[in-house]
């Protein structure tokens, strides 16, 4: 679609919206469809995303025999109070039941999702939902901030002042709590919401594959209505509305709604705000090479000033923030793009 | 001599001088319809867009009249703002008559008025022109009441156009024709010619624009500036009819142009008399003056490698305009530049912007100022306008200020607000006297230096677009000067120095600095960013250091949001300089420029 050559795919998600809500059978005729049609590695991950109050152990039964081999569940929080603020349509209870299921069914890799930085919230209480998600060993854990996207009704309501939104510097308490906690529990935060369980010999095995092609650049190939592909320096995305994509399926067309071919510097500007949320970081090999330029002779003299300042980690192969600097994710971002090295017109 | 008819369009920038222009070209059958451009006259992209002009053209139109005879009708383009009154003047000077024109819905405004007694200075015949009467809004009643009014000229000889929509144009060149003198004066006498404009072209050099009031001139004369005495042979007479069209000769009466391989526009002088060398006339044109600039400011590359470009792209610009001056000039923080005087803010701006679009440099300005003079405890005398040379205030016993007389015509119930502006820009109300029942003129001294920020935009907003403006110069008077600094972590940036008024100066210390608050990035370490005079800091702010982030998450979806996002981020502190440890975005010393609102 975007790319030609030939690609041997490693992962496979579904996810987005709630799949559960399609049958079991549906959900396995999919999944073989797509490894009949693509090409894919034995081992490849394969991830079907559930909310608690829409999928049965019966279901997940048929995921796993179907072949799915990693389960990612939105628990959100275990607190009532938090799950009827996000107008969850679950409860704690059902969340309990489907990490329980999960694993009756089969799944020795399961993903859990939890928000913070919802109002009420405190330091306490955020531990609570972290001891409770921790008690299920699951071996993969995302921990989003809440964020409030403009014109979103959350942001209206907020706007009208339906509630008191938490204050940053709480929240920012709560982002250290879930650090400390987490590392101190087994996981190693590999992007800035993203946690994998350490495994000894192979800390990065629990890592969901998947998601750090979102952060890497490499391709990917996105199915169904708002979905998005990627094959550097090309991005499309299909049409959200339903009945469109299906109808220009039916047409014989392509259900593209846009893409972008990226220039070097949007090129540039993605490799440093996606490589600075991860663990990992940007490597200066790597970065020369796509960029074709000698990263530490251009702005090389920053490193050493943010090192000392404690934000990032450096060797000699790649720099990453550290657990401070994650805290200034946009502000270090915005520091490196702008950079006058690396502005329009300056030759490099 | 007799069919020769030689008219200017005097009116108020908006009230339609190039499209009524636009029409007589077109009815005048010079230019073909399919070679026919909007706005003819005004060939400058930056012209066309703010619908001003700013240099003046010329253009000779052969009209069959109803008495079957050919006429040429030479209109005589002139720049429409105040920072051009001379230039107005002395294209003026080279007519019989004017069209005046108003906008049907405005009225008469004051540059109207400035221009008409200019053109009363120079005893031109006046025929009023009411544009615009298809507008909706328009009351033609009214306006012929205030022509008679406010101008005192007879309202029945006005003519009711449309120039958008065509209509009335025939009206207006019949009444050319039949009501405005022709030219006077001897061909046989000694050659005398006013300089009314000049323009450069790449091929030919300097193109004086010229008004023959006797004798005549052909190529291979030679010809003197009557000013400077420089001599020059003539290649190429002619007349302008959109393009160059070459004559044999010029005679009294004409208007033309002549080319004698004059290599920049600034060795002719406009409002200078030329005549020809072997049988000079006895006595220049009256109201000759080399216009002179009134506002300064330094103009610096922002790349640091951009000095050269800057040099060579002023030099060209300077060709064509020779109201523009500059010197070289140096700076601590910006490093080399040039620093540069200006007709007015208008003239700065529309410099800067030539420089940009036309030559596509980045450019840094420095906070606009007039000129100063100083008296010395020595005794000496001289005069200022870059803070960078202000003396030890120690040894200046005076200082001295350039004061304007500024006209503003406005509907009465603006009064109050005009008279607060006018007043918190330290002017005096000298005067003032209703026009109509509800229009009043007022007249203030104001000193040049609070008009050169935004006094024009500020005026407009709060007459709600009915307020209009013009000025005089008037002479120096005394004032109370003192020089503010902006120091950045303690160090001095010298580029944005200012020369102030003591009253206004913690006041504009703070705007300043509250500006580069906004602009300036967060950067690692916190900034302060302080206003001072001598070593008194008189305001303060600080950008504290990076913020903490609300982080999302981010994947397929969401990258080309986040990415967009930080692209505007980069685009607005693009094109920095590094001052010290501390980076300034160029945007932080143009939105310094232009501060003089809370």
């Amino acid at each position: 679609m975007v790319c030609t050559a030939p690609f041997l795919f490693d992962t496979l998600y579904l996810g987005g919206g709630t799949p559960s809500l399609l049958e079991a059978e549906v959900i396995d005729s999919i999944i073989d469809a797509v490894r009949n049609r693509f090409k894919f590695l034995k081992a490849a991950e394969i991830t079907v995303e559930v909310n608690p109050g829409a999928v049965t152990f019966g279901q997940l039964k048929t995921y796993h025999r179907a072949g799915a081999n990693r389960i990612n569940i939105g628990v959100q929080s275990f607190d009532q109070s938090n799950l009827d603020f996000l107008g969850r349509i679950h409860t704690a209870d059902d969340a309990i039941y489907v990490l329980n299921a999960s694993r009756k069914a089969g799944f020795e890799n399961i993903g859990l999702d939890l928000i913070y930085g919802i109002p009420g919230q405190t330091v306490t209480s955020w531990l609570a939902d972290l001891v409770k998600a921790v008690e299920f060993a699951p071996e993969h854990l995302a921990c989003y901030m809440l964020t409030y996207e403009p014109k979103t009704p959350l942001s209206i309501a907020r706007k009208k002042g339906r509630f008191n939104p938490l204050s940053k510097k709480i929240v920012f308490d709560l982002f250290e709590t879930t650090l400390t906690f987490l590392t101190t529990n087994g996981y190693e935060q590999y992007e800035i919401s993203n946690f994998s369980k350490k495994v000894i010999g192979s800390p990065g095995l629990r890592r969901s594959r998947h998601n750090q092609k979102y952060w890497s650049a490499v391709p990917y190939l996105g199915l169904g209505p708002s979905a998005h592909s990627f094959c550097s320096p090309k991005r499309q995305w299909n049409h959200r509305s339903v009945r469109r994509y299906i109808n220009d399926l039916n047409n014989g067309v392509l259900p593209i709604m846009g893409q972008e071919v990226l220039t070097r510097s949007q090129r540039m500007i993605e490799a440093f705000c996606l490589g600075l949320r991860r663990k990992n970081g940007i490597s200066f090999e790597s970065f020369n090479q796509a960029f074709g330029v000698d990263f530490e002779q251009v702005i090389g003299d920053v490193i050493p000033d943010l090192e000392e300042k404690g934000l990032i980690k450096a060797d000699q192969h790649h720099f990453a923030l550290s657990q401070k600097g994650l805290l200034f994710l946009d502000s270090i971002t915005e520091m490196f793009i702008t950079h006058p090295a690396f502005s329009a017109g300056t030759r490099l | 001599m007799n069919n020769i008819r030689n008219f200017s369009i005097i009116a108020h920038i908006d009230h339609g001088k190039s499209t009524l222009s636009d029409r007589l070209i077109q009815t005048a059958d010079i230019v073909s319809d399919r070679d026919f451009q909007d706005q003819i006259l005004d060939t400058m992209d930056i012209e066309r867009e703010r619908g001003i002009t700013i240099k003046s053209q010329t253009v000779c139109l052969p009209y069959t009249a109803n008495d079957g005879n050919i006429y040429f009708l030479n209109l005589i383009d002139t720049p429409g703002h105040v920072d051009f009154t001379y230039e107005v003047s002395r294209a003026l000077a080279s007519c019989e008559g004017a069209l005046l024109l108003v906008d049907a819905s405005q009225g008469v405004e004051a540059q109207t008025l400035a221009n008409l007694y200019l053109a009363m200075e120079h005893d031109l015949v006046i025929i009023p022109v009411i544009n615009k009467i298809d507008l909706p809004s328009a009351d033609a009643e009214r306006v012929k009441k205030q022509i008679n009014e406010d101008l005192g000229l007879d309202p029945e000889t006005a003519i009711l156009v449309s120039a958008k929509e065509g209509t009335g144009i025939d009206i207006v060149l019949e009444a050319i024709v039949k009501n405005l003198p022709p030219p006077s004066g001897d061909p046989g006498a000694p050659f005398k010619a006013l300089i009314f404009d000049s323009h450069y072209d790449a091929y030919r050099g300097t193109i004086v624009h010229i008004r023959v009031f006797q004798g005549k001139i052909k190529a291979g004369n030679t010809i003197i500036f009557m000013s400077s005495q420089a001599a020059y042979k003539v290649e190429e007479v002619g007349v302008f009819q959109i393009e160059r069209l070459p004559q044999n000769e010029l005679t009294a009466g004409q208007v033309g142009y002549f080319i004698a391989g004059i290599k920049t526009v600034s060795d002719t002088r406009c409002g200078d008399t030329i005549t020809i060398k072997d049988r000079p006339c006895d006595a220049s044109m009256p109201g000759f003056k080399e216009s002179k600039p009134v506002v300064f400011s330094s103009i610096y590359p922002v790349a640091s490698d951009g000095y050269e470009e800057l040099a060579v792209a002023l030099e060209k610009l300077k060709l064509n305009d020779a109201a523009l001056i500059y010197e070289k000039d140096t700076s601590k923080a910006l490093g080399f530049g040039f620093r540069c005087g200006f007709l007015g803010l208008l003239h700065l701006e529309v410099v800067q912007e030539r420089l940009e679009r036309e030559y596509g440099l980045s450019l840094i300005l420095t906070s606009p100022s007039v000129q100063y003079e100083l008296i010395m405890t020595d005794g000496s005398k001289f005069t200022i306008d870059n803070p960078a040379l202000y003396p030890d205030p120690s040894g200046i016993v005076q200082t001295k200020e350039p004061f304007i007389r500024a006209a503003i015509i406005v509907p009465d119930r603006y009064m109050g607000a005009v008279m607060n502006l006018c007043l918190d820009r330290r002017g005096i109300n000298t005067n003032y006297q209703y026009l109509t029942s509800d229009r009043l003129e007022m007249i203030f001294e104001i000193p040049l230096a609070e008009i050169v920020y935004d006094f024009y935009d500020t005026l407009k907003s709060i007459t709600q677009g009915y307020g209009s403006f013009d000025y005089d110069l008037l002479k120096f008077r005394e004032t109370d000067l003192v020089k503010t600094d902006i120091l950045i972590n303690g160090e001095r940036v010298d580029a944005l120095s200012q020369l102030v008024h003591r009253d206004k100066a913690e006041k504009r210390a703070r705007q300043v600095c509250g500006k580069l608050r906004d602009e300036i990035p967060r950067q690692m370490f916190k900034i302060a960013i302080q206003g001072a005079i001598g070593a008194k800091i008189i305001s303060r702010k600080t950008i504290s250091p990076f913020r903490k982030d609300v982080t999302a998450k981010c994947y397929g979806g969401d990258i080309t949001r986040k990415r967009k996002l930080l692209e505007k981020q980069k685009k607005g502190k693009k094109r920095m300089k590094m001052v010290g440890q501390v980076m300034i975005p160029q945007s932080a010393f143009l939105a310094v420029l232009k501060t003089d609102t809370d």
